[in-house]
């Protein structure tokens, strides 16, 4: 929870969620500046959103998506005060996860 | 007649002279505003706390798409709480500042008539750090910028308003920053003036060049390039390094001072720290 | 074993008999049963060969459906800000690619129950490319590219 910020915000019948998320979303091919070695690849693959139990989105992320990343994607057939969840998997088995209520 | 203009004119020549030893920042102030709108006619006053989206549409987009959801909103978070959790003696950051240290940054930095020296919100932090037995934070990222960060985030919208006191200190502080920002430096041999001032708008290689005129209003910054957040003087050691100018400690004198005087070129814009450039 | 998870993944529905035995036989952990992350499609040194991995193919029509939102120039290129709207009708997938990049498969959003023809997000890029957006419908594959330049900065990097 404490890695996800998240705005679901519902103007019609479209809600628009943006998220943004703490992560260093390492490649793998950065060197320590002071060892000179390669940092290990750190990145989140997988951020999924559900609405009432279903998923909405379902993204597959490579180490090629920005440090702290930023997920914005919309949907039909949600009411105000619904509720929404997103969570994340990297790939070292990390994960996290937030809920939030449509507005 | 030509006695009287003869006269008129030395004493013009001797206002002048007692002008450039004693520095006049509010002249100065006067002639900095005005170059750039000479410069930049369809600039907005209020704008110009954009910095280089204030002068260029294309990465101004960028910058738009970025504060659709910035990167430092985590450092609010996180400042937020630092700011909030009591030392070890049970004291906050709030038992330091004016009004609790909520929306207080335009006030800063200030000259401390006492202490004869000019003293920076981060500065501030940390000798409150002190004064309540606590070990000082890094000066340049981390923690003293989440803080810094949410403190400028209580006080965005405030019009900046440094203040020069009528003291022998303050006038020279200022003189010195102000010494720092037109000096040449460093194996390129430029100064802070020559890219932000008589170039700004152009372009260094692909970079272009930000305005002088709002350049402190956003800090601490979010920058693309170091991937997180940082401090002006981050910025300042950084910005003397790429004339390769061997950079000056944060939180020295060189970088108060020059702190001191580029904030008070930028007294009436409105804080909008953080802020995020690339 | 590996055409079950690329099945698994292309359905986006849960096989539970062959996704069942994939997780008994240690192939999936139970936290990536939804979605099996496509290792081969984002290591795949090409654009071709990433959509074979991610799709079985790499036929694409170009379609006018899609628009992309990225900069002309990026102002850094670690942090690119691309948005991809399609009105493709019944869309279930929209992939990024960033073609010149090492590996050019950044993202791939499968779109579930009600999701809109849009994501948006922030990619890396290496250098100069185009930027493809591949959206899957119908059992087809429609993309469009725009070019988007990666420059060095001025200021010393």
């Amino acid at each position: 929870m404490a890695s996800i910020k998240i705005r679901a915000k519902l103007s019609g019948d479209v809600t628009t969620v943006k998220a943004l998320i703490k992560h260093p979303m390492e490649t793998g091919q950065r060197k320590d500046k002071k060892t000179g070695k390669k940092i290990p690849a750190h990145f989140i693959q997988e951020v999924k959103c559900e609405h009432n139990g279903t998923a909405v989105m379902t993204a597959l992320w490579g180490a090629a998506v920005s440090k702290n990343p930023y997920l914005s994607f919309k949907f039909k057939g949600a009411k105000a005060g619904d509720s929404l969840k997103l969570s994340w998997v990297d790939n070292k088995g990390q994960s996290d996860s937030t809920e939030t209520k449509v507005s | 007649m030509k006695k009287l203009l003869t006269i008129a004119a030395m004493l013009g020549l001797m206002s002048a002279a007692s002008v450039a030893v004693q520095a006049n920042p509010q002249q100065d102030l006067a002639e900095f505003r005005a170059y750039f709108k000479d410069r930049f006619p369809d600039v907005p006053f209020n704008d110009y706390v954009n910095g280089v989206y204030a002068v260029d549409q294309a990465s101004r987009e960028q910058w738009e798409a970025i504060e659709e959801f910035p990167p430092y909103e985590l450092n609010i978070d996180k400042g937020k709480k630092l700011f909030s959790t009591p030392f070890k003696n049970g004291k906050t950051y709030a038992s330091c500042f004016r009004n609790g240290g909520i929306g207080i940054k335009q006030d800063y930095p200030y000259y401390d008539t006492t202490a004869g020296k000019v003293v920076t919100l981060e500065g501030a932090i940390n000798a409150c750090r002190k004064k309540n037995g606590e070990k000082p934070l890094k000066w340049k990222k981390g923690a003293i910028a989440d803080i810094s960060a949410y403190m400028a985030y209580t006080s965005r919208g405030h019009k900046i308003d440094v203040k020069i006191p009528a003291d022998e200190g303050a006038l020279k502080a200022y003189n010195r920053g102000k010494n720092h920002f037109y000096a040449k430096r460093g194996q390129l041999n430029m100064s802070c003036a020559d890219c932000h001032q008589w170039n700004a708008g152009n372009r260094v290689r692909a970079d272009i060049l930000s305005p002088a005129l709002g350049h402190t209003s956003h800090f601490p910054v979010y920058r693309s390039k170091w991937g997180g957040l940082g401090t002006i003087h981050r910025r300042y050691g950084g910005c003397n390094k790429q004339v390769r100018a061997k950079p000056y400690k944060a939180q020295s004198v060189e970088y108060d001072d020059l702190e001191y005087f580029h904030t008070y070129m930028s007294n009436g814009l409105k804080l909008n720290g953080p802020g995020a450039r690339k | 074993m590996i055409n079950m998870k690329r099945r698994t993944f292309l359905k986006g529905s849960v096989a539970a008999g062959a996704v069942g035995a994939a997780v008994s036989a240690g192939l999936l952990t139970p936290r990536t049963v939804m979605a099996a992350w496509p290792t081969a499609a984002f290591e795949s040194k090409s654009v071709d060969s990433a959509l074979d991995a991610l799709a079985g193919s790499h036929a694409l029509e170009g379609s006018d459906k899609i628009s992309i939102r990225a900069p002309d120039i990026a102002e850094n290129g670690a942090v690119v800000p691309v948005s991809i709207t399609t009105s493709i009708a019944n869309a279930e997938s929209i992939s990024i690619l960033a073609e010149k990049n090492a590996a050019p498969l950044t993202a791939s959003f499968v779109l579930g129950t009600g999701a809109e023809g849009f994501v948006s997000t922030r990619i890396k890029m290496g250098k100069t490319s185009s930027v493809i957006a591949v959206v899957k419908a119908g059992g087809k594959m429609y993309s469009t590219g725009k070019e988007v330049k990666v420059t060095i900065g001025g200021c010393g990097g």
